[in-house]
């Protein structure tokens, strides 16, 4: 592994594409592989100022399908490899991600979403949740972090190399354009100060001994001959997810206790209902929030949990129902009354869910 | 007494015998495209340090084929896969192997830009003139007026194209230190030492190297042994040259 170019505890102001670059180097990340696209490039910019000077490696590549299968090639070579993309390049970058679920390749890929459909813009939103979570061919056998804010960004980048190296999953961290470009404080670290150890890496492919002599050759493979050999691969799979999942899920909550009205929420769009909170509690309403941080897999129990005590919910998000859509089957049974504020490719602020819980009233 | 003399099938050593016999129909091209690279990494003695990849097409029915570690993946995506392995263990020999379909269609780009970089892979492409494993439809190397399943009419060049001249191509984008040639499953001392001095090229850290190799599809060519080699040998090599387009300069022999 290499050096540890983050030393001690440092309090920094920078974006947070400049935050995943450091997270990725204090995460011991040994090459990433990656294509232009906004609003992520300034995690190759930083990357690739910072990799040389610590031994660490990048490859440009001819366009988002290469960068993902590159990622794939590094990782299935025992390197603790990563990409960002965006928008129509996560669109391109699916076919190796589903590379990266049927051969359970612990690849981590950092996402800002953009506008969409199609180019769209390169500003921001959350239109990127259902691709992230379930594009592809496949059964969305993925692990996906939804950050909030710098320090999240930081912390979750570091541990998405954790997550996908223990589990074996493709694992994603999934910012926006406004984490991506904005400015904010964070503090910055070496994992290993706070007890976080690095789960070793290994190659999957260009092992040591001669295969046939010393030992098997590792022959990878996704395509199958059979639907019954290919739904034992896919069963077992699913299993793999399904027992790791508990372990996996990771969720927030804020003032649920007494919470008569529940404000679903994920990324950055939390900021702004906790706000909302602080304004409603003032005025005597009692509002709390539900954020699952992990959407895939998705935290399911402890929401049912939350929803089951409140009188009315509000799922609040920037896409047309992309992060419902996840909600939803999770509350199946449940009849909770519930209201949406749907914002595809728009920032949402505090005034306008205090506005809507009001009218709610 | 004399102790008769047991001739033992000439399988390349690298070669894994539990999945022989292969998977590829009777006649088919690939198995002796994979014989020249087995004999190959025989002589250079590299086979602990091969990773080889192989691609969608009827070349993944190589993925278990030899004593190597290997990775099948998914149509055209080779070239980049082995490229992500390559750039983060330079020590290990990474070989991409695919057809026509899978290198000059729909992993044209790939092949295309890993030459312009000059990765220090190697890249085996069997040329069948037509996409195999999909049941004989048009490929970018089908010849003028060559009838297949989605050309029934004989391919009219007007309409779709002449055949890609890959090796061609190669040789114009790469610089001096890639190695780049044709062979064909018709020679195979031929095509054997292509395949070496590919391999050689890339164990020298020098560049690029690229082989491309006529190959047969008798299957859907509908054809019988005897026309089968016919066309290989008379008809593909009218347009797809067999030789050696280029040798890095410190290389080049005599
Ligand atoms: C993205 C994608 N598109 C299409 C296919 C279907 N497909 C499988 S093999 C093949 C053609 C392969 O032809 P070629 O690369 O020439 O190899 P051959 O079978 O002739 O050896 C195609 C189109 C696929 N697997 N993936
Ligand atoms: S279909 Fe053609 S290329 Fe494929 S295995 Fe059969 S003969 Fe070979």
């Amino acid at each position: 592994m290499a050096d540890k170019p983050i030393q001690g505890e440092k309090r920094m102001f920078m974006t947070g594409n400049e935050v995943c670059a450091y997270a990725a180097l204090a995460a011991g990340a040994d090459i990433m592989y990656g294509y232009p696209i906004t609003p992520q490039n300034e995690i190759m910019h930083y990357w690739t100022r910072l990799a040389p000077k610590h031994n660490r490696t990048f490859l440009q590549t001819e366009d988002e399908i290469s960068a993902g299968f590159t990622t794939c090639g590094g990782v299935l070579s025992g390197k603790r490899a990563f990409t960002a993309t965006a928008g129509p390049g996560n669109t391109l970058m699916q076919e190796p991600m589903s590379m990266a679920e049927m051969m359970r390749i612990p690849a981590v890929f950092i996402i800002q979403q953009r506008g969409g459909p199609s180019t769209a813009t390169v500003i921001y939103s959350q239109q990127e949740v259902t691709m992230t979570c379930y594009g592809a061919n496949g059964e969305g056998l993925r692990i996906v972090y939804s950050t909030a804010d710098h320090q999240e960004l930081y912390d979750y980048t570091i541990k998405s190399f954790n997550t996908a190296w223990k589990y074996r999953f493709p694992t994603f961290v999934l910012g926006d354009g406004y984490q991506a470009k904005m400015r904010e404080s964070l503090t910055i670290y070496d994992p290993e100060l706070r007890g976080i150890q690095m789960v070793d890496t290994y190659p999957l492919v260009g092992l040591p001994g001669k295969a046939g002599a010393d030992r098997d050759p590792a022959h990878l493979r996704n395509t199958y001959n059979t639907e019954e050999e290919l739904y034992e691969v896919v069963k077992e799979l699913v299993g793999a997810y399904e027992k790791f999942a508990p372990e996996i899920v990771e969720h927030k909550t804020v003032e649920c206790d007494d919470a008569e009205v529940v404000i679903l929420c994920h990324g950055i769009v939390s900021r702004a209902a906790v706000e909302a909170i602080r304004e409603l509690r003032a005025e005597g309403v009692k509002a709390g929030m539900f954020r699952p941080i992990t959407l895939r897999p998705f935290p399911t129990e402890p929401l049912r949990a939350v929803v089951q005590k409140a009188k009315k919910l509000l799922i609040v998000e920037s896409a047309e129902g992309q992060f419902a859509r996840l909600v939803l089957p999770s509350l199946y049974g449940l009849t909770t009354p519930l209201e949406t504020i749907y914002k595809p490719g728009q920032g949402i602020t505090s005034d306008e869910i205090v506005k809507k819980i009001k009218a709610m009233a | 007494m004399t102790t008769a003399t047991v001739l033992e099938p000439k399988m390349p050593v690298c070669w894994r015998q539990e999945t022989k016999p292969h998977k590829f129909c009777p006649g088919c091209g690939h198995g002796d495209v994979l014989k020249a690279l087995g004999r190959a990494i025989d002589e250079l003695g590299i086979q602990d340090r091969v990773v080889f990849g192989c691609d969608i097409g009827c070349s993944l029915l190589s993925w278990d084929f030899f004593n190597c570690d290997a990775i099948q993946t998914h149509h055209g995506r080779t070239t980049p896969v082995m490229t992500g392995i390559k750039r983060a263990r330079p020590e290990l020999i990474c070989i991409a192997y695919m057809g026509d379909g899978g290198g000059y269609a729909i992993g044209a780009q790939h092949l295309v830009n890993a030459a312009s970089r000059n990765e220090k892979l190697t890249v085996i492409l069997a040329n069948n003139a037509q996409y195999g494993m999909t049941g004989g439809q048009m490929a970018p190397t089908t010849l003028p007026g060559m009838k297949t399943e989605t050309s029934p009419y004989g391919r009219d060049v007007d309409a779709t194209g002449n055949p890609t001249l890959g090796p061609e191509m190669v040789a114009a984008i790469t610089p001096a230190s890639a190695y780049v040639a044709r062979g064909t499953m018709a020679n195979i001392p031929q095509l054997t030492k292509m395949m070496k001095k590919a391999l050689q090229n890339q164990i020298d850290g020098n560049g690029f190297s690229f082989v491309e190799a006529l190959s047969a599809c008798p299957t859907n060519w509908r054809m019988n042994a005897a026309k089968t080699w016919e066309f290989v040998e008379k008809e593909m090599t009218k347009y797809f040259k067999v030789g050696e387009l280029k040798v890095p300069a410190a290389k080049q022999e005599g």
